[in-house]
């Protein structure tokens, strides 16, 4: 019960985040340390003119939104999050007209530092396009 | 020092064709990607020195409470830096010996840009909603792979709010 509530908070805060909602990012999924989300393939969004493949930085905009909902919704954490690093690697461009998903999984909180690792795919599941791997913030612990 | 021209040394252009080609250059490597626009993020520049500037706008804010800027508009800030500075780079040369064709280039016709293999973020302090300021480093620029380090700043160009450090794969020299 507190765990679906949780998720719930944790999606509409997430989703009334200005730059969130300025990218048209929402949630497919989200829960237990756990967050897929999506944002639609827009031209505001290109990194090359020529190709009309999407700007790196929307791809880990869209990540580090992911990841940071994962920390949230995880049930150790008590309130919001911040990102202290993310590393994120690009294994191929994302097909231009195709909307980006991505999932994160918050694999390990501990008093102060959440570990967050996330994949993000177009509509190829079978080859990501991109992986991204975080610390976080934990703002308040739940014992 | 002397100060007795020099024969064999051809006289310095003039100031006003030197900025309008280099401005000219940067502005076409700037507006040709929309996502720079969308950010907001513009350049300024001082000889080959560019300095990025992030304008503050609500949309750009990633925790309405505080308030502060989203983690990844910081992080695209600087992967934006750090790609224009490397890209400035590799047309510096070209620019300055007149091999560029400006025309071209301002007719849309930008040259590759590199690609990212990896960027790493870290998130130093909150991002204040206002103004942000960036400075891109390229640390080793090869025939194929290329390390850039960035620092981002707001009210004080010592204390940094983010930096980062990434790869990029170097695009192919056109024939």
């Amino acid at each position: 019960m507190v765990a679906v509530d949780k998720s719930k908070i944790a999606r509409q805060f997430v989703e009334a985040i200005p730059h969130a909602v300025a990218l048209g990012m929402r949630f497919i999924d989200l829960g237990d340390g756990e967050a897929e989300m999506t944002m639609p393939y827009d031209t505001r969004f290109i990194g090359d003119p020529k190709t009309g493949v999407l700007h790196g930085g929307a791809v880990s905009t869209l990540m580090d939104t992911c990841c940071g909902a994962a920390v949230i919704s995880h049930p150790a954490c008590a309130s919001g999050t911040a990102t202290i690093d993310l590393r994120i690697d690009y294994m191929r461009p994302a097909t231009p007209g195709q909307a980006l998903s991505t999932r994160a999984v918050c694999y390990r909180v501990t008093r102060s530092v959440a570990f967050v690792r996330a994949t993000a795919f177009d509509d190829d599941k079978s080859r990501p396009v991109a992986t991204a791997t975080g610390a976080f913030t934990v703002e308040g612990r739940v014992s | 020092m002397s100060t007795t021209p020099s024969v064999n040394r051809r006289r310095p252009e003039p100031v006003q064709q030197i900025k309008q080609r280099r401005d000219m250059a940067l502005n076409a490597l700037v507006q040709g990607v929309p996502y720079i626009q969308f950010l907001g993020v513009e350049f300024d520049r001082r000889g080959d020195e560019l300095t990025a500037i992030l304008r503050f706008d609500d949309k750009l804010i990633g925790n309405p409470i505080l308030p502060a800027l989203h983690g990844g508009a910081i992080g695209a800030f600087l992967e934006i830096t750090a790609i224009i500075e490397l890209s400035w780079s590799l047309l510096w040369k070209d620019m300055e010996t007149g091999v560029l064709d400006l025309s071209t280039l301002e007719a849309g016709n930008l040259p590759r840009l590199p690609k990212t293999i990896d960027f790493t973020v870290d998130y130093l302090r909150s991002g204040l909603p206002r103004d942000a300021y960036a400075r891109a480093r390229v640390a080793r620029s090869g025939r194929r792979y290329a390390s850039v380090n960035v620092e981002a700043w707001q009210d004080n160009r010592t204390r940094l709010f983010a930096q980062a450090n990434g790869h990029f794969l170097m695009p192919e020299k056109a024939e």
